[in-house]
């Protein structure tokens, strides 16, 4: 037995030993993940910009200071060749083709800022404009060759400089990176899901209730929870395949819009409410149920105004954790539409829409590098707003779930 | 302007103009909310109509009076919102019916799409979600499409108004002090519990009966057998459908990455991790490990498909470069596998700990007891005690593996190859489905309907693995308690 | 503590001092008591009074509970149990332990007997591992009526054959004590009734501490008993003496039935 107990021990020791390597492995590659994402996409939040002088005194913008305030103002202001003056401007700043070296939608940033301030018109101001993409990649990357000499030489003239990039928090999608930007994507997914939660959870809660407090046990019921624990392991693409053939092809309801994400997300995720809001409502005593009948309460008193209250935070624990699954999903609403580009904010639960997740599918698949940092920063932003909505689902745990 | 990728055109789905030259449709959003509003009338009267009763015959009411109140907005909601529901449903289709009855219909040509194409036009001018017709053969039909829709709007405007107000009177007349509003609503309120629950199996029901009618127009045109036991997998190409639509590549692109390499990765990793968690960390250790595969499962898959393409896939033909392996390619089998791996290493452990969790505390004593080391009692002991629980977790497992899309989509490839190395490019079932229905093809084209045999497939199969994997865990969990 | 002085010549267990903590609740204070060979020495007292905990910290189960803490000395054939150089593992072989409740391992008949010679490395052939198996199961009572299905699953006895299935693996490993919690509390009369007697013709070859709910079964069994009382050792003495003619008022009030 001796010399087998050193063996053993030896066994034991390299057993633990893969035990521990296999827990720091995940955790490695989940700190892999998030640095290579971070790394990637902090950069996105910046921008470079270049300073260039417009005289409007020189090239004055045709416009009636009286009407910008019009709803159709953007209009009259491109229509009076905002954009030409701006690239004349670059040009006389910073030399020749300097028009190509700032975003071919910088005059928009001009427009806003006009917009808030008609006296810009009067005279001369120096704007922030953004650069175009490949300025701010050769910026950030230190690039060499051509690209690399011109934003050398706007760094000796002092006209480089690196800010917050707004509009990607403030913009619709776009074809340049220079200019686009998650709020469309964040809006849709804004719409999508609350469309989800309405329908999803007072049928998920409702159901819950039902299977458990008065369902009898019978053949139907045996269905319906063997349909529900079914539902909740099916892969979400079948879902996307369901919306296309009964919402969009048999009811017609508008394609790509937030209504149909939300019906296909709200179908996905009300089996997952309806575990949680099960195991919820087992974990209330039965003695409570007692107490209450014993006052003299009917059954459907008892449910609500006592089972209920008491399993809410359970129950909002789970549908937040459900919530944030159906934020993260973009395989059903592929089918639906949303594999679009949409340029536009979305303007009402009938508009073509999309959400982040998808918005990340469609930059990745972009030639343009610009798009790269982009992805990996909408990316940062969705995993922000995912882990809050996790931590929230965990403080609710912690702060109000009873112990009995 | 980049043209849309979506599959049919939504040009049709433009901002409704409300207010502007809107003829009279039956919006459904604003009768709900008119509905809604009677009702709430309804409750006020029933309340208060309750309450006087019972202070002119001076006693008590069976129900307090907002139970009353209930009652009557129920019955004035109830009847109105379901013949909203089903007329908003059926009113289509009698429109179309009123207007192909009429002289200007007699030119449209007699089935198909076209003939479809035309009818949509004209019905979304009338119904002012176009401000022209796009095609010319739509403008004589315009006229009698907003005749029949208003002539329908007004119909059904009218009657929902009159169940509403009957229901709402029938109610109101019922309210006495004796009348047992409470039950009754009660009874609706249960009602509505089981019409919820039912939603589920409704929804089951949607999914197969869809499926299965896309499918057998599939299977229509190209054989069962074709689609399952087919090798070549082409539908893009001209070729007859014959020979275009066999699955197997895909099944076996499914099995390499799902089944094979991502639980290459995430069952050993899952497990081990799951043993050392419960048997060997410290609660500080446990305390902070949890979290983190929780985030793990958390990272959405689209995120795990780019991370894939981004880094791994390049990383990995490099590697494959450097070893020589022919034709590796940058969306490789072995990038997709081994992100989706890590993607279901906190699935495996959640459910290796909650099997070996569950494997009672005497076992294991009885065999430390013994002289046992604590790791020839997990692998002798309370692994094979735990392993039922095991096995259905990792089935349940495979089961989300072979589901997932965004990965595949992203990091896999589309190039339908039927080959052993996992370098190499292959596709899988989830992003075929995806493929077919991306582009503009009309609904009933073959390509699209193979979309949806592919996805009864998937559906079964995966069905297959849940309800094994739950009756393994249902019947293990039975023996321990 | 009071000890008989006539008890043990040679005790194969040494307790001195011992006091056993669960985090900061003292479950055990100052336990000092010898454990005979060829002796069935019995613990009796009313729950909670500690001497399952004691049982346990003879073998050193108490480390797998965490938070557990032993003080003082116990001592196996002159060795100190708890020193570091003290290899628990091989200590578990030569101290075994049967369990309240039968836990037979998920294995065959023969595998749960098999599996702590197999660990220990104590066969070298498959026949040493049957007839070890054999001679276990013959020791233990239960080879004849096992012995043509040692296939099946050791779950699928009743629970006294469960019981004599455990009392044979903690056998099979050869150890020179065996302690016993409570073996018959989950039992029948007559499971019980067969396992006492095993537990008689087991006395020769090993040292059995025996913790018992039942004073009447330590009446029949056993030779020493003790007397445990809120976490201290009341009384130590002769089987006889402590049930006729206790010397301390508390086993008298215990052992007349003033308290449970």
């Amino acid at each position: 037995m001796q010399s087998r107990i050193a063996r053993r021990y030896a066994a034991e020791r390299r057993f633990k030993a893969l035990g521990l390597g296999a827990v720091l492995l995940s955790g490695l590659f989940l700190a892999f993940l998030l640095f290579v994402m971070v790394g990637n996409g902090a950069r996105g939040f910046t921008y470079t910009h270049v300073a260039v002088p417009i005289d409007f005194e020189a090239t004055p913008l045709t416009i009636d200071a009286s009407r910008l305030d019009d709803p159709d103002a953007d209009q009259l202001i491109a229509n009076a060749g905002l954009s030409d003056i701006v690239a004349f401007a670059a040009d006389e700043a910073l030399g020749d083709g300097g028009s190509a070296l700032i975003s071919e939608n910088a005059w928009k940033e001009v427009r806003s800022a006009i917009k808030a301030d008609p006296n810009l018109l009067i005279g001369k101001s120096t704007f922030e404009l953004p650069a175009s993409s490949a300025i701010d990649i050769a910026a950030k990357e230190g690039a060499k060759g051509e690209l690399g000499a011109r934003v050398a030489a706007l760094k000796a003239n002092g006209r480089l400089s690196t800010g917050i990039h707004w509009p990607f928090f403030r913009n619709a999608d776009a074809t340049d990176p220079a200019v686009a930007g998650i709020w469309g994507a964040l809006k849709g997914s804004v719409l999508t899901i609350v469309i989800a939660f309405l329908i999803a959870f007072p049928t998920g809660v409702l159901a819950a209730l039902y299977l458990e407090e008065y369902a009898p046990r019978n053949r139907w019921t045996d269905l319906i929870e063997v349909s529900i624990n079914n539902l909740a392991a099916v892969p979400s693409i079948i879902f996307g395949l369901l919306a296309l053939a009964v919402f969009i092809n048999w009811f017609g309801l508008c394609q790509a819009s937030a209504l149909v994400g939300g019906l296909t997300l709200a179908l996905m995720t009300m089996p997952v409410i309806v575990i949680a809001a099960r195991n919820a409502i087992k974990a209330v005593p039965p003695s409570i149920r007692d107490a209450a009948l014993g006052v003299g309460a009917s059954p459907v008193q008892v449910v609500f105004h006592h089972v209920l209250p008491l399993a809410l935070p359970g129950i909002l624990t789970g549908t937040i954790i459900g919530m944030a699954r159906a934020l993260g999903e973009t395989a059903p609403l592929l089918l639906i539409g949303m594999r679009a580009f949409i340029g536009d904010v979305p303007n009402g639960i009938c508009a073509p829409s999309t959400v982040l997740p998808m918005q990340i599918f469609l930059w990745s698949d972009e030639v343009d590098r610009g798009f790269v940092e982009k992805t990996s920063a909408a990316i940062i932003v969705l995993l922000i707003v995912l882990l809050s909505m996790n931590a929230l689902a965990i403080y609710l745990r912690n702060r109000f779930e009873k112990r009995w | 302007m980049r043209k849309a990728e979506g599959h049919l055109d939504f040009a049709r789905c433009e901002r409704n103009k409300i207010g502007r030259n809107t003829p009279v449709t039956f919006n459904a959003a604003a009768l709900l909310l008119l509905i809604l509003g009677l009702a709430l009338i309804g409750w006020l009267a029933g309340r208060a109509r309750s309450a006087m009763l019972a202070a002119r015959a001076g006693g008590k009411l069976h129900s307090r009076p907002q139970y009353h109140g209930w009652y009557v907005a129920l019955w004035l909601f109830a009847p109105a919102a379901i013949f909203l529901a089903v007329w908003t449903s059926v009113s289509p289709a009698l429109i179309t019916n009123q207007v192909l009855t009429t002289s200007a219909a007699e030119s449209l040509p007699a089935f198909g799409f076209e003939r479809g194409a035309i009818l949509s036009d004209a019905r979304s001018v009338a119904q002012g979600q176009q401000a022209a017709v796009r095609l010319p053969a739509a403008a004589p039909l315009v006229k009698p499409y907003a005749q029949a829709t208003a002539h329908y709007a007004w119909i059904g405007i009218a009657a929902m108004l009159a169940l509403a107000l009957a229901g709402g009177a029938y109610a109101f007349t019922r309210i006495r002090p004796d009348f047992r509003a409470r039950t009754r609503v009660e009874r609706i309120v249960m009602l509505l519990l089981l019409l919820a629950s039912l939603v589920a199996i409704l929804t089951t029901f949607g999914i197969v009966l869809s499926l299965l009618f896309e499918s057998l127009r599939f299977f229509s045109l190209v054989p069962v057998s074709e689609l399952l036991f087919g090798t070549t997998w082409n539908p893009q190409s001209g070729a007859p459908v014959a020979d275009t639509f066999g699955g197997i590549p895909l099944f076996w692109g499914t099995v390499l990455i799902g089944a094979i390499i991502a639980m290459l990765v995430a069952i050993p990793i899952g497990m081990m991790s799951a043993v050392y968690l419960t048997q060997y960390a410290a609660p500080a250790l446990r305390r902070w490990v949890k979290p983190c595969l929780e985030i793990l499962a958390g990272v959405p898959t689209v995120v795990y498909g780019y991370f894939a393409a981004l880094t791994v896939a390049p990383a990995l033909r490099n590697v494959a470069a450097m070893l020589g392996v022919p034709n590796a390619s940058t969306e490789s089998a072995l990038a997709a596998g081994i992100v989706m791996g890590v993607m279901i290493i906190p699935f495996v452990s959640s459910m290796a700990d909650d099997s070996i969790n569950a494997v009672p505390q005497a076992m294991r004593d009885g065999s430390l007891a013994l002289g046992a080391t604590p790791n020839e009692t997990i692998r002798q002991v309370l692994i094979p005690a735990a392993l039922p629980g095991v096995m259905g977790g990792i089935l349940l497992a495979v089961s989300r593996a072979i589901g997932e899309t965004m990965i595949v989509v992203m990091a896999a490839g589309l190039s339908a190859n039927l080959t052993a190395n996992p370098f190499a490019s292959v596709t899988t079932v989830t992003a075929q489905i995806v493929k077919l229905l991306t582009g503009d093809q009309e609904f009933d084209s073959a390509k699209t309907l193979a979309a949806f045999a592919l996805g009864l497939v998937l559906f079964l199969v995966t069905l297959l693995l849940n309800i094994v994997a739950l009756r393994i865990v249902k019947k293990y969990r039975e023996a321990y308690e | 503590m009071i000890q008989d002085e006539l008890s043990i010549p040679d005790p194969k267990m040494k307790a001195k001092g011992v006091s056993v903590f669960y985090g900061e609740k003292q479950a055990l204070s100052d336990v000092s008591i010898d454990v005979g060979t060829d002796l069935v020495t019995a613990f009796i007292g009313p729950s909670g009074c500690g001497k399952s905990t004691f049982l346990r910290s003879l073998n050193r189960m108490n480390d797998t509970i965490a938070g557990a803490r032993v003080t003082g000395a116990i001592e196996l054939d002159g060795e100190d149990i708890y020193a570091p150089s003290m290899d628990v593992v091989q200590l578990r072989a030569r101290v075994g332990m049967v369990f309240q409740k039968p836990n037979p391992f998920p294995k065959s008949i023969y595998d749960n007997v098999a599996y702590g010679p197999r660990i220990h490395g104590l066969a070298a052939a498959k026949a040493d591992l049957d007839s070890i198996v054999e001679r276990a199961l013959v020791r233990a009572g239960l080879w004849d009526e096992v012995k043509d299905r040692l296939g099946e699953s050791g779950t699928a006895l009743s629970g006294g054959q469960q019981q004599r299935l455990c009392i044979a693996r903690a056998i099979a490993v050869d150890p020179e004590v065996i302690l016993m919690d409570e073996p018959c509390s989950a039992l029948d009369p007559i499971a019980t009734a067969k396992i006492e007697e095993l537990i008689h013709e087991l006395r020769g070859k090993y040292a059995i501490v025996i913790v018992t709910h039942n004073m009447q079964q330590a009446a029949r069994v056993s030779q020493r008993t003790a007397f445990f009382h809120l976490g201290t050792l009341v009384e130590y003495g002769r089987t006889t003496d402590i049930f006729t003619n206790p010397k301390q008022d508390r086993t008298k009030d215990y052992i007349t039935g003033r308290y449970g």
